[in-house]
């Protein structure tokens, strides 16, 4: 647990940056005195109403991704596998196309995020009926892979078929993943999904630590095959359709902070889940963090940012490891 | 004490009935030696005895609870694969999940199982390796430490000598004989018939999809056996040194 030790206060740091830095130019202390303060001032509005929900949507999001990632890798035993693989990721943002499309995004306050659940739970109950509760890793993989490679296929026909091309763009923006101009509701919204998925994932760390072994030796060792790839399932469904609901898709924190994270916790995949969960939480604060900072006024996207990120450092780390090897 | 029982024992796969109708009774002070060609079921038969697989028959491990099944018996599968690159220690101290109550760091019996099982394969001072580092024969010893951790009455292993040096492979079935004089039992798996035959207190021969053959080893090494069953011919004798078996020739077809 020496990991969490140092990465919780780096999160809160980060947590407390993200509150302080933003267009309005205030000093830190008093907008901290403001986001706890008497509601009405128009910096309480700003602190409480927009850059709190802001910076818990970055640490719920964060926090999902990251677990997300290395209970995948860790299950699949595949350093390459990442939040999206499930199609999860992938249906959600076609709920939420549709939900932009159709207008219902514009009619309802919370339209989009709600269509965004709705696929990410037919996502989550195709992936299911395909790779079924026997079966390997494999079948689970390739169910993914064929679930996200319709969804992306219908969110491009949505796209192609579009005739407003202002529809069209809003989707494009969507589609990169922000953080902005989000509130207090999408924060209720999401909590309870993403509280209940982790809970599941973090259960996993046992499970996952026997899997390093093998599933055989994993069951021999008294874990309960069927019913770790449901709370896989289950958990990681939760916390990603959640998180791409309320903040589009975000690539790479998945992917990048359980591989940055894991020579810390000795390659145990168990201390690897809340490790990850506090790095993802970390990564999509200073991702959010550097939006803000480097182009105030181009609205800079989030999962663009992330991406930027994270690319190079998982080229480093692939360079390393080759280099390891050799 | 009776630490397995098999009755009438069945697997098919698929449309193929691999296994039929196998017996078998373990008791403590054994350690049996599962010989038989490839592909006879030998891990069908062990997988299918641990419960890992759909069997028809009865088995004492399958009708166990996992947990409870998880003190009862240790399992090495025949697949080497460590996924992650964890330590040695930490790799062995997996054999101690069973025993370990959720959340809490290893205890000191836990630290000194590790230990014991690390001495037992000669591994002391690879504690802090990294367990994908280790060469072939270093990681099968490590995963027979893994084995032995868990500290159970019986170990079932998948030819946990393929692999190793012939002065490790002494030692790992001195180990095995060790665990069985006191009081513990061992099945595994084996396609050298001259440790077989030296070490074990009773071999067990598949064939034609059943027990062929089960008891002393001079008993089932029998060349009728051999030559119907592995289609060789063989030297085995009892001589000053302790029984010695070799394969010769290949018989023909």
């Amino acid at each position: 647990m020496r990991v969490a030790l140092w990465l919780s206060p780096l999160v809160l740091g980060l947590f407390l940056a993200s509150l302080v830095i933003g267009p309005a130019t205030i000093g830190p202390g008093e907008s901290l005195v403001a986001l706890v303060g008497e509601p009405g001032t128009p910096l309480a509005l700003v602190m409480q109403e927009i850059r709190l929900p802001r910076a818990l949507l970055a640490v719920l999001v964060g926090g999902s991704l990251g677990l997300a990632g290395a209970a995948l890798q860790g299950y699949l035993r595949n350093p390459l596998a990442e939040p999206g693989l499930l199609g999860i990721s992938g249906s959600a943002a076609l709920g939420a196309v549709l939900a932009i499309q159709t207008g219902l995004a514009s009619i309802m306050p919370l339209g989009l995020p709600l269509a965004a659940l709705t696929g990410a739970l037919v996502g989550v109950v195709l992936i299911s009926l395909l790779a079924g509760t026997r079966g390997g890793s494999l079948s689970l993989i390739l169910a993914g892979i064929a679930i996200s490679a319709l969804a992306s296929a219908l969110v491009s026909l949505v796209l192609n078929l579009s005739p407003s091309p202002f529809a069209t763009s809003e989707i494009v923006f969507w589609m990169m993943g922000s953080l902005a101009d989000r509130s207090m509701e999408h924060v209720w919204l999401a909590l309870p999904f993403i509280v209940v998925g982790m809970t599941m994932l973090l259960a996993l760390g046992r499970p996952l630590d026997a899997l390093t072994l093998g599933e055989d030796a994993a069951e021999a060792l008294g874990q309960r095959l069927l019913r770790v790839r449901v709370l896989l399932i289950l958990g990681a469904a939760l916390v990603v359709g959640a998180s791409t609901a309320v903040a589009g898709t975000i690539g790479f924190v998945g992917l990048v902070v359980p591989h940055v994270l894991r020579p810390l916790v000795g390659a145990m995949p168990g201390r690897l889940l809340p490790a990850s969960a506090l790095g993802g939480a970390a990564m999509v604060l200073l991702a959010d963090i550097l939006v803000r900072v480097i182009l105030p006024e181009a609205d800079l996207k989030l999962g663009v940012v992330t991406a930027i990120i994270g690319a190079p450092l998982f080229l480093h780390l692939i360079y390393q490891t080759r280099r390891e090897l050799e | 004490m009776t630490l397995l029982a098999l009755k009438q024992l069945g697997v098919s796969l698929g449309n193929r009935s691999v296994l039929e109708g196998a017996d078998l009774s373990i008791g403590s002070g054994e350690l049996v030696g599962l010989i038989g060609p490839n592909g006879i079921g030998k891990t069908t038969l062990m997988r299918a005895a641990l419960g890992l697989l759909p069997a028809t028959g009865y088995s004492s491990l399958a009708a166990m609870s996992a947990a409870e099944r998880a003190r009862t018996v240790a399992w090495m599968p025949q697949d080497r694969t460590i996924a992650w690159p964890i330590s040695v220690e930490a790799l062995v101290m997996l054999g101690r999940l069973p025993h370990r109550p959720l959340g809490l760091a290893p205890a000191s019996v836990d630290r000194a199982a590790v230990k014991k099982a690390l001495a037992a394969v000669d591994l002391e001072g690879f504690e802090h390796r990294r367990a994908t580092r280790l060469s072939g024969g270093e990681r099968t010893r490590a995963l027979i430490a893994r084995a032995l951790a868990q500290e159970t009455p019986l170990v079932m292993a998948d030819e946990p000598t393929a692999g190793l040096d012939p002065a490790h492979q002494i030692s790992a079935m001195e180990g095995f004989a060790g665990l069985a004089r006191a009081g513990g039992a061992v099945l595994l798996s084996i396609h050298d018939l001259g440790l077989a035959a030296r070490h074990c207190t009773r071999l067990v021969l598949l064939g034609e999809g059943r027990v062929m053959a089960d008891g002393p080893p001079a008993s089932v090494l029998t060349t009728d056996h051999l030559a119907r069953i592995f289609n060789i011919e063989a030297f085995f004798q009892e001589t000053p040194e302790g029984p010695v078996y070799q394969s010769l020739r290949v018989l023909g077809p």
